[in-house]
């Protein structure tokens, strides 16, 4: 019978949440690596065993462990993420040049076919990748090195490297994109790389349609249509029907197009989810009411989820990782909360419950969906 | 030998209760110490210092004998009840943030 694994990583240690088909009844492990900052943990594709995850702190820097038993048990791996060459400058929040620093890995995407091979969004905005599980990591430098690098500029949570979508259909193409830098797309496996940012608009730059420096927040894609990408910007909903050539908004009628996540349902191409926060000033849900946002229709039109949500008082925010769906019949749909929250909708958004309540601030949501 | 405690975070990442005791080739220093410390027990690699330029990390400070050691140079020698085994070389997390 089919079950599924959520893995959560919060402030202050690592989470495993796993239940039966039903998503009724959860069986919770944890903390690990407790009292450190897990910024993302996420299973491999074709081995769902195999699971990376991100550890870091402010006192003790960076780590990345590794467990080949479905979270039970890990490993410490390789945490040595050097730039490649003379890693030069990108410009720093008063518009200087800043030398680049490694500061943490926010996001570890494991490859689609290769349980060995991983790659690391790390934070100042680079990629990286490892072959041998984790225990060696090289940077893809031509993302750093294409040309814009040195206009990069951090966004208030630091220049992060947050998204990496891997294309199903084509193993040389990826997407990324980085806060406050935008989205990014190589067609030779990491070699060359060129900004895809066209369409969209930041009143907060000085060039609203500049070729780099919008903050975008976080890229979904839907594996049998990888062309289509749907983004969570800092202000705004856009959609690209061309890998990133052109975006177009389809906020529609959101009662905010501020946000972090966003991502589309396992079995409906068109089906997206975002969850609106009120500025970027507060950074918590639009009067006090916890509403994911449904489109059935590629955006534009949007309804309200908020069954079993708090419809008062509340105040948490969801952040860039913290969304993702299993690829059940009826598909989940799960969120953590910096309130410490983990929302699970076993019926594509009709209907949500909490699996935890009291959890630390929760960093990401990631959702394993095992035979 | 030389004896270490570790702050409670990096003894849980390296599996060890209490503190540990090695032994260095050559005079003790803080790079002879820490070298010494990451051989056996490779997961502190970055944890106390860069990997990449050898530098404390900001907030990793390193006691010994009622003594700041963090500012002198790695190659400095350590006090000889350091060296000696009598007293703790101390590594630190800083008392800050939540």
């Amino acid at each position: 019978m089919s079950k599924v694994r959520v893995l959560v990583g919060t402030k202050k240690g690592a989470f495993v949440l796993e239940s039966d088909a039903k998503r009724n009844n959860w069986d919770i492990s944890g903390p690990h690596f407790a009292g450190w900052e897990m910024y993302h943990v996420k299973g491999s594709p074709v081995d769902p065993n195999r699971i990376y995850a991100s550890q870091t702190s402010g006192w003790f820097g960076q780590l990345v462990q590794r467990s080949s038993d479905g979270g039970k048990s890990w490993e410490p791996v390789g945490n040595k993420f050097a730039y490649d060459g003379v890693p030069g400058t990108h410009m720093w929040y008063d518009g200087t040049p800043h030398p680049w620093e490694f500061k943490r890995v926010w996001h570890l995407e494991p490859s689609l076919t290769d349980p060995d091979t991983v790659y690391a969004g790390v934070e100042d905005a680079a990629l990286f990748r490892s072959t041998d599980g984790g225990q060696n990591w090289s940077e893809l430098a031509g993302l750093r090195n294409h040309g814009t690098g040195s206009q990069w500029q951090p966004g208030a949570g630091g220049m992060g490297l947050h998204t990496i979508l891997l294309d199903p259909l084509d193993p040389r193409r990826i997407f990324i994109a980085i806060s406050a830098a935008g989205a990014f797309r190589t067609d030779d496996a990491g070699a060359s790389w060129r900004p895809i940012n066209r369409g969209l608009r930041s009143q907060y730059i000085p060039d609203p349609d500049a070729e780099v420096g919008h903050c975008v927040h976080r890229i979904a894609m839907h594996g049998s249509r990888p062309d289509v990408l749907f983004m969570q910007k800092h202000w705004d909903v856009m959609r690209t029907d061309d890998a990133g050539e052109s975006w177009r908004e389809v906020s529609g009628n959101l009662p905010t197009d501020f946000g972090f996540v966003i991502d589309v349902h396992a079995h409906e191409p068109e089906t997206v989810y975002v969850v609106p926060i009120k500025s970027d000033s507060e950074h918590f849900p639009p009067e006090g009411k916890l509403r994911v946002y449904r489109s059935k229709t590629g955006g534009n039109e949007w309804e309200p989820l908020t069954k079993g949500l708090p419809q008062s008082d509340c105040y948490v925010n969801v952040l860039r990782d913290a969304m993702a769906v299993d690829s059940l019949d009826s598909c989940g749909v799960y969120f953590g909360t910096t309130g410490g929250q983990v929302y699970a909708s076993p019926d594509a958004g009709d209907s949500w419950a909490p699996i935890v309540r009291d959890l630390p601030a929760v960093l990401s949501v990631e959702v394993q969906t095992l035979q | 030998m030389i004896r270490v405690l570790l702050p409670q975070h990096l003894r849980t990442l390296a599996k060890v209760k209490d503190e540990v005791q090695i032994e260095v080739d050559g005079p003790a220093t803080q790079r002879s110490v820490l070298d010494a410390i990451e051989a056996r027990y490779p997961m502190l690699r970055g944890t106390m210092r860069d990997q990449t330029t050898q530098e404390r990390r900001p907030f990793v400070r390193f006691f010994a004998c009622e003594e700041d050691l963090s500012y002198g140079s790695p190659d400095d020698p350590l006090p000889e009840a350091v060296a000696k085994g009598t007293e703790l070389f101390l590594v630190v997390g800083a008392i800050a943030g939540g």
